[in-house]
């Protein structure tokens, strides 16, 4: 019986963590541009790999190991992240991304279907920590642009770009 | 009541001066700055700090001098995105943010368009969707205008001007009833991309042969084969001559050469030929000796 309470317990404890490292997520109607209709399926499809995406990035600049972003980055979001890595490691620095909650709207799908283009209003944690000690954190609210194009089995950041809100 | 008075004044009095400190130690930063052009961050203070700008796109690290104000050069940051700055000095770290948005000047455009090859007269046969970029391959995400130009050698040009939202513009076009190279160009004041799209004969239309006797056989032979806007359909199309006999069918597929296809079968009398490419159906000829 105890043990069944301490494992309950344990369970809701590390459920709480997981839940509380989850950012929410709330996607808008679509508002599209285009000749194109976008299926749902395929709307909802390039929503969750971006949102993926997110986990990559955090684990890429972190280790600053940009090989992190192979799977979620493509094209010059990859090459523009990958060299942010590469300053982030010359200088002694790393970065921890927390992306806390999403707004997410779809407006563009490109008439022949290779792209989509997403905006999100990400309310995101930044802690900076350089090797010689200084460390600090800062809350950000940021509206992206991204543009996300079909790989082999998932939908990949093509475009990146925070800009002001 | 005066011990609590005289503690809520105390702890007011804290507050005020800590957010006068808080006051003091922020920076005086731009709100927001060009990709690739120059800026300056003042620092107030005395003593050496360490300058840091940390964004997706770019690290920047810096010694200064507080007190004075750090210039950067243009060229420093070009990649448009939220940057935080932090100030780190001997004694305290400040902090604060801004953003570099994309430079106004378009410099590439990432074009695309389809299908690269597809039949003539077909009405919104062709997409063109752009994206605008600047020279440091931000997206432009103000409203810029695009002009996109369908060209043929034979035929008249297609335009259509479209603003981009969120650095997104397209176009539909239909394709003309002549066949060719068409140029699609998506131009954005004097940036420029150009696609080549090639329309291609249609199905063949009004599908004719006729039928001559020679020996034993019967020659079918057809018209030059050609679509409904009068392209001659490609050599080696594919015809297919049938013939019906006595509840027996023979069929022969014969590619087209110099624009006609022909076949000998055999000449029975009452036989039934038919003529047809894909799904179009030419004429029937019945065989009477």
């Amino acid at each position: 019986m105890l043990k069944s309470l301490l494992f309950l317990a344990t369970f809701l404890a590390a459920s709480s963590c997981v839940a509380s490292a989850q950012a929410s997520v709330r996607v808008e109607p679509t508002n599209l541009q285009g000749p194109r209709s976008l299926p749902e399926e395929t709307g909802r499809a390039a929503i969750r790999d971006y949102l993926q995406s997110w986990q990559s990035l955090n684990a890429a600049f972190e280790q600053n190991r940009a090989s992190l972003l192979d799977p979620a980055f493509v094209g010059i979001a990859k090459d523009k992240l990958t060299e942010t890595i590469q300053q982030q490691a010359a200088l002694g620095i790393r970065t921890h991304y927390t992306d806390r909650a999403h707004d997410i709207q779809i407006v563009f799908f490109s008439p022949e279907g290779l792209s989509i283009e997403l905006l999100d209003t990400v309310n995101y944690d930044v802690e900076f920590i350089d090797n010689n000690g200084v460390k600090t954190t800062q809350h950000v609210s940021a509206r992206f642009l991204i543009i996300v194009t079909p790989a082999e089995l998932r939908w990949r950041v093509r475009v990146f770009q925070a800009e002001p809100e | 009541m005066r011990v609590r008075l005289t503690f809520l004044f105390g702890v007011l009095a804290a507050a005020i001066a800590q957010m006068s400190l808080a006051q003091d130690a922020r920076m005086q930063l731009p709100t927001t700055v060009e990709a690739g052009s120059a800026f300056s961050i003042p620092s107030v203070g005395n003593g050496q700090a360490t300058l840091y700008i940390v964004g997706l796109g770019q690290v920047l690290k810096r010694s200064v001098k507080l007190g004075e104000t750090a210039f950067f050069p243009a060229g420093s940051l070009i990649s448009a995105g939220h940057y935080l700055v932090v100030l780190a000095g001997t004694s305290a770290t400040q902090n604060g943010s801004f953003d570099v948005v994309s430079a106004h000047e378009p410099a590439n455009l990432s074009f695309l368009a389809k299908p690269s090859r597809l039949p003539v007269g077909l009405h919104g046969g062709i997409t063109g969707a752009v994206y605008v970029f600047d020279d440091y391959h931000n997206l432009i995400s103000a409203p810029t205008p695009v002009s996109f130009e369908l060209a043929n050698p034979s035929s008249t040009v297609q335009k259509q001007s479209v603003v981009t939202r969120n650095g997104a513009a397209w176009a539909v076009m239909d394709s003309t009833a002549h066949q060719g190279i068409d140029k699609f160009v998506a131009r954005v004041g004097d940036v420029y991309s150009t696609r080549v799209v090639a329309q291609v004969p249609g199905d063949p239309c009004g599908l004719k042969m006729t039928a001559q006797l020679i020996g034993q056989q019967v020659r079918l032979v057809t018209d030059p084969v050609r679509d409904c806007s009068g392209n001659a359909v490609p050599d080696g199309t594919l015809v297919t001559f049938t013939e019906n006999y006595n509840g027996a069918q023979s069929t022969v597929d014969e590619p087209l050469k110099n624009g006609v296809a022909e076949v000998e079968l055999s000449a029975h009398n009452g036989a039934a030929f038919s003529v047809a490419s894909g799904i179009v159906m030419g004429n029937q000829i019945r065989w009477e000796k």
